[in-house]
């Protein structure tokens, strides 16, 4: 009986193999957000980024797209788990998302050894395209070291020559803030001072305000993201040390997502990210017009992530691929110039080159808005420990 | 280091700020055990709405409509979680009522992410409590110098009230002895309703005047639980003064050692935290003498 089952099961897989390959090809794509927790407003910009992706440029690709939508809850455990149902119970044919880098790093054996491709659309740690790359993950969002790196050598040439950096302490906030300094003092910048306040633990940043201000630095230089970059946007600028010393950051400080909640207090800040929704190219006027009509909202950087991962996946499928082996091939080779700027992807590392924005936060017609101060240049990441296989070229 | 003065002033008053603060939520949770030995791991929860309601009520009332509703909010909240949870659960003994608590609050959690969504939200200090104002040669906040008097008055307020008022003197004679003040005529189970609703408008009060300082997110309550948790149990549960000495040593503690010790900051207050309970496990002013 169970034999005869199973003969039959296998008999209407091939059959359904069969016929649908006569037709469209169909690609099976679980997605791996934290729909729950701190992180679920980035996970639904990425998911709504993504399916806007699809539907914008899926049309002339020739393949139908049936997603698998699992909550990564920000727990590595439970990302790893609900990898493991997608590509042992779903059989997927590729994987997309992870916001958290502590997801990331629980899943990185699981899909390197099931041979999976993974689009990675968020989660930025350096080791992921550095020590622990894999030929099956490849990076679309940025990386944590890529994002600030170019702040360093600007910095200088605006003329701010020491400062005092501010950062959570945990694995982002160390990659960050290492990354900036490094390239900083590299140009000629001096750093008096580092303070590092526990992760998700400080309500006050008054006591690192003090130290700041007490350094005597030209201007002050941190990352915060979420809940702490509102709280720490605004009380530095309740000290009044915004017109002393000025604020400089990793763009995930004033994102476009929730830089409202920080009001005026945000007004003047200087940051540099990979994406703000004021970019001025045809790719992005088009992304803006499209993500407000479905949502409502401007498109913040985790937004245009997903949006980016399915134009790479559909770039992919465009090149021939359809299944786990050639969608991983595939996708380390896709280039194409987004709302961006131009991306292609690093065949060291598999992390994704693109030039950085340096903007500063003002106010608009209706609420805050970016003004982007200058474009640097695209520049791959040092491979970092990085021996990419050539398993499956 | 900074060997200038100001520099040590701005940090006392970050202190002073930090320890009001957590005083005005500590204060509420251990009357509320002092007198009914019920242990309400969801009072972080509480706060956190009443940051939320008085964050969305700014847009529409100003600062001071979100400031006077909040607290009045959460205490019908209280009132509720009163009659329909905590009346039969007093009784049940402390594990079940530590686990009852800790489940609401991931209820509260996820229904404040359904009312309010995943995004953080912001509220402005209200317009006469804008910029510094020059104290003992720094430049500080005025807001912030607003929260340091504002948990002096609620200190000296409910000083007052405990020591010199009727009833106080009955709350006084609840917590020594429950049943013995029942005997007395005391209506004891009223009075335990009030204090629970004072309680928890503290705790929403609490919430309204921190708004403006941090972000309103759905798990700030439970990011502000452990603290309170701590401040009450170095100084003792149940017991105001306990209230404001823990305030104090929590808030001195985070900000010098912040300061003096940065790469030992989070491990201070816990390190403190586990002397306490080995030297004195009843902490450092109990309830009862």
């Amino acid at each position: 009986m169970k034999t005869t089952l199973k003969t039959a099961l296998a008999g209407l897989a091939i059959s359904t193999a069969m016929s649908s390959a006569a037709f469209a090809e169909d690609i099976k794509v679980g997605v791996l957000l934290p729909y729950s927790g701190v992180f679920a407003a980035l996970a639904q910009d990425i998911d709504d980024g993504f399916t806007l992706g699809l539907e914008t440029f899926g049309a002339d690709s020739g393949a139908t797209f049936q997603l698998v939508r699992e909550d990564t809850e920000v727990k590595p455990p439970v990302g790893l788990a609900k990898t493991k149902k997608l590509v042992l119970q779903d059989e997927v044919d590729v994987l997309m998302g992870v916001v958290s880098s502590g997801v990331l790093g629980a899943i990185r054996d699981t899909v390197d050894g099931a041979k999976v491709p993974l689009i990675v659309a968020n989660a930025g740690n350096d080791e992921a395209t550095g020590k622990d790359c894999s030929p099956y993950i490849t990076r679309i969002s940025f990386s944590n070291q890529q994002v600030n790196r170019p702040m360093g050598q600007w910095m200088v040439d605006q003329g701010v020559k020491r400062v005092f950096t501010i950062a959570p302490d945990y694995a982002a906030g160390r990659q960050m803030i290492d990354a900036f300094t490094t390239a900083f003092t590299a140009a000629g910048g001096e750093v008096i001072g580092q303070d590092w306040p526990a992760f998700q633990k400080t309500q006050d940043y008054g006591p690192f305000l003090a130290n700041a201000r007490a350094s005597g630095a030209d201007a002050v230089f941190v990352f915060f993201a979420g809940g702490e970059a509102i709280s720490f946007v605004k009380q530095y600028d309740s000290f009044g040390m915004k017109a002393a010393m000025p604020l400089y950051g990793s763009g995930f400080l004033t994102s476009s997502l929730y830089v409202n909640a920080q009001g005026p207090a945000a007004e003047g800040v200087i940051t540099a990210l990979h994406y703000v929704p004021t970019l001025d190219n045809p790719e992005n006027a088009a992304l803006v017009a499209a993500f407000k009509a479905k949502t409502g909202r401007i498109p913040s950087e985790y937004a245009v992530q997903g949006y980016d991962s399915a134009r790479a996946l559909i770039e992919a499928v465009k090149s021939g691929a359809t299944d786990r082996q050639t969608l991983a091939a595939a996708l380390p080779k896709v280039s194409f110039t987004g709302p961006r700027g131009e991306l292609k992807i690093d065949p060291a590392t598999n992390n994704v080159i693109q030039p950085i924005h340096v903007y500063e936060t003002v106010a608009g017609a209706d609420g805050l808005t970016q003004k982007v101060l200058a474009t640097l240049p695209a520049e791959a990441d040092p491979a970092n420990g990085c021996t990419m296989p050539a398993a499956i070229n | 280091m900074s060997t200038d003065l100001g520099f040590w002033v701005l940090q006392m008053l970050n202190a002073l700020q930090l320890s009001m603060l957590l005083f005005l939520l500590s204060v509420g949770l251990t009357v509320i055990f002092g007198l009914m030995h019920f242990v309400n791991l969801a009072h972080g929860s509480l706060y956190a709405f009443g940051a939320y309601v008085a964050a969305s009520l700014s847009g529409a009332f100003g600062y001071w409509g979100g400031f006077v509703l909040a607290p009045l909010a959460v205490a019908a909240l209280g009132a509720v979680l009163y009659f329909t949870l905590i009346r039969s659960m007093r009784r049940a003994g402390p594990m079940a009522q530590v686990l009852v608590t800790f489940g609401l609050i991931f209820v509260a959690v996820d229904a404040t992410r359904l009312i309010w969504g995943d995004l953080p939200m912001g509220s402005a200090v209200p317009k006469t409590f804008e910029g510094q104002l020059a104290l003992l040669g720094v430049q500080y906040p005025i807001y912030r110098l607003f929260i340091i008097g504002l948990g002096l008055t609620v200190l000296a307020a409910l000083t007052l009230v405990l020591s010199r008022t009727q009833i106080g003197a009955m709350i006084r004679a609840g917590v020594d002895n429950d049943q013995m003040a029942a005997c007395l005529g005391i209506n004891v189970e009223r009075m335990f309703m009030s204090v629970f609703v004072l309680g928890c408008a503290l705790a929403g009060l609490a919430g309204a005047v921190a708004a403006p300082v941090l972000s309103v997110t759905p798990d700030m309550g439970l990011q502000i639980l452990i603290p309170t948790l701590i401040v009450i149990v170095i100084g003792g549960l149940g017991s105001l003064k306990g209230a404001v000495v823990g305030s104090l040593i929590f808030g001195f503690v985070q900000t010098f050692g912040a300061v003096l010790l940065p790469t030992l900051n989070s491990v201070l207050i816990y390190a403190l935290l586990a002397a306490v309970l080995v030297i004195r496990p009843e902490g450092l002013l109990p309830a009862k003498g």
